[in-house]
């Protein structure tokens, strides 16, 4: 396999893209390019598309109008292995019915990069372990799934992603169920990977970690408005305020806007 | 998922060829292992080679491809419908088998016909459950399994009224069928042959099942055309079952307690499961048919009650150790 072209960096980006909401008469097209190096962060209420996009992006839904594209090259064009080589996604719900240990499920990562009669080498086991390290969760690597926590079950799910090592990361409330020093463990991660040249692309419920960790942000509108750009033009209290329908105030901590919902 | 995974193989390799020997020493005439191995090696006396070679080797060579494709199937179907506790027959398969073979049975048909017809059966019954699920909605794995139980209940209650206008001297013919019994076994070469098939498929689709099983999306967000993975799956675990049923009727309980037992002793990798179901489901029913003919001899038993009696204490024991 030729694994420095297919490392190549590749950039996703979408054109004219509506994402298909059943319900929704019309939905706003996008057109994001989702650069190396760059944390996206994706605002909205409930029930405003956030993980259908995030779906969309990672070409598990079609899109009602519009095309993606890594490069220049429609994503369509592309086979399905060689997609997962360059984006990953962490879902929000796991569907962990069927018994696996930390171990076992953070290998599946290497799929997309063996051919079908290859077994997982030294640097597969390798990379997992990495992986699962990172995340701290390596002292569970033997246990099933099914008996972990929440906040470690979504750990082995960000380490699964970091395991299949892809171009481009979605993430879809990767701080969900994490203690306060996970979620900034993790949120640290991100930004390693950022360095690193990855590219980073989260819905996240929590205003304030988009605040003090994503460079990018979209904000998404429950009538399919949305509007996005860096995260200093973006995170403005009124814009915020019509988005959540919620008054806020704002404070500076560290340096960067901290929101607090006002009392009614 | 990364372990040695010949030498676990190897062990079951070896049980089975032992399970093998023993149960073509085993019978009205006893031959020690010695003579045994001597006639596998074309020495040995008249009558041993006889009894060896063309009474009770057939027989023992059937009753382990049977279990080993029920133990691959039951595999497979705990893999399509992210259930560790599906068999082989849960979609109503042994059920459209049955039928066919009970209707042969009802017109007096010998045994060739029988098994061709319950071959046919179990055919109509995988696409009754393949067409009706797919329906004009969308096709899901709890579609599929709840079609599935739905048209095996009706499978049951056509056997029932079979066998109740069936007249007494086929009666007890008819139950031995549906308890599952190799007795009539005499061509194990299709089911060893379709075995080793799979076996060999399995590397490069058992780890597409590994991460089917972690749900589809994920595996769909890893690459994998789930679909066609699934209907792949359907189609290779019903040609297995049907294979069995039609060798041996519908025994129980092998499809669904050998792959548990070897998850919980062995982890979760396809690739180790299901060729470790072929050995040890071979050679639990080669086992367990040496025992169906010795316990009650000369008289003997239906191997699917023996398949139950040793398989339902050994799962529950297993069960209640696991973490």
């Amino acid at each position: 396999m030729n694994a420095m072209q297919s490392r190549h960096m590749q950039t996703l980006s979408t054109r004219n893209l509506v994402i298909d909401i059943p319900g929704r008469a019309d939905g706003y097209p996008l057109d994001l390019t989702i650069g190396s190096g760059q944390i996206w962060g994706v605002l909205g209420p409930n029930g405003a598309g956030k993980t259908t996009l995030l779906h969309t992006l990672a070409g598990l839904r079609p899109p009602r109008a519009g095309a993606l594209y890594l490069d220049d090259v429609s994503v369509s064009g592309i086979k399905r292995r060689v997609f997962s080589q360059q984006l990953g996604l962490v879902f929000q719900d796991r569907q962990d019915g069927f018994p696996a240990t930390v171990m076992e499920t953070a290998l599946i990562g290497r799929h997309p990069w063996l051919s079908p009669w290859q077994m997982e080498g030294a640097d597969d086991l390798a990379m997992a372990q990495r992986a699962l390290e990172a995340l701290d969760v390596l002292h569970l690597k033997n246990r099933l799934v099914t008996t972990l926590s929440g906040g470690e079950r979504q750990r082995v799910a960000i380490a699964t992603l970091m395991t299949q090592s892809p171009h481009t990361w979605l993430l879809d409330e990767p701080t969900n169920h994490l203690d306060l020093h996970h979620q900034v463990a993790v949120m640290k991660l991100l930004t390693d990977r950022a360095a690193a040249g990855n590219a980073i692309f989260m819905c996240l419920h929590d205003l304030n970690l988009a605040a003090r960790w994503c460079d990018h942000i979209l904000l998404m509108y429950p009538n399919g408005e949305a509007c996005w750009g860096p995260a200093e033009r973006m995170l403005v209290p009124n814009a915020l305020e019509r988005l959540y329908n919620q008054q806020l105030a704002t404070v500076e901590v560290d340096g960067a806007p901290f929101f607090v919902p006002k009392r009614v | 998922m990364i372990r040695p995974i010949t030498l676990p193989l190897l062990v079951l390799a070896l049980a089975g060829v032992l399970a093998m020997v023993i149960s073509v020493g085993v019978g009205s005439v006893a031959i020690s292992p010695a003579d045994v191995l001597s006639v596998f090696l074309g020495e040995g006396s008249n009558l041993q080679r006889t009894l060896i070679l063309e009474l009770r080797l057939p027989r023992t060579l059937s009753a382990f491809a049977t279990g080993g494709l029920l133990a691959v199937a039951g595999a497979l179907m705990q893999v399509l419908l992210r259930n560790p506790l599906a068999d082989p027959y849960v979609l109503g398969l042994s059920g459209g088998a049955a039928v066919g073979a009970l209707l042969a049975m009802l017109a007096g048909l010998g045994g060739a016909v029988i098994s061709g017809s319950a071959f046919a059966g179990a055919l109509l019954a995988t696409l009754m459950v393949f067409g009706l699920a797919h329906g004009t909605g969308s096709w899901t794995p709890s579609r599929l399994l709840l079609t599935g139980v739905v048209v095996a209940a009706g499978w049951g209650a056509v056997i029932t009224l079979m066998l109740a206008i069936s007249p007494a001297r086929e009666l007890p013919g008819m139950l031995y069928w549906l308890m599952g019994d190799v007795s009539y076994a005499r061509i194990p070469w299709p089911g060893l042959g379709l075995l080793t098939v799979v076996c060999v498929l399995v590397v490069p689709l058992g780890r597409s099942l590994n991460v089917l099983a972690r749900g589809p999306m994920q595996a769909a967000a890893l690459g994998i055309s789930v679909r066609p993975l699934e209907w792949l799956i359907y189609i290779l675990a019903s040609l297995l079952t049907a294979t069995a049923v039609t060798m041996a009727g519908s025994i129980g309980f092998v499809g669904l307690v050998v792959p548990h037992m070897l998850r919980l002793v062995l982890g979760n990798d396809q690739r180790l499961i299901l060729p470790a179901c072929a050995l040890a489901g071979g050679t639990l029913l080669v086992l367990a048919d040496t025992l169906a003919r010795v316990v009650i001899a000369p008289e003997q038993l239906p191997v699917g009650v023996i398949t139950a009696l040793l398989g339902v204490p050994t799962f529950l024991y297993l069960l209640y150790r696991s973490r």
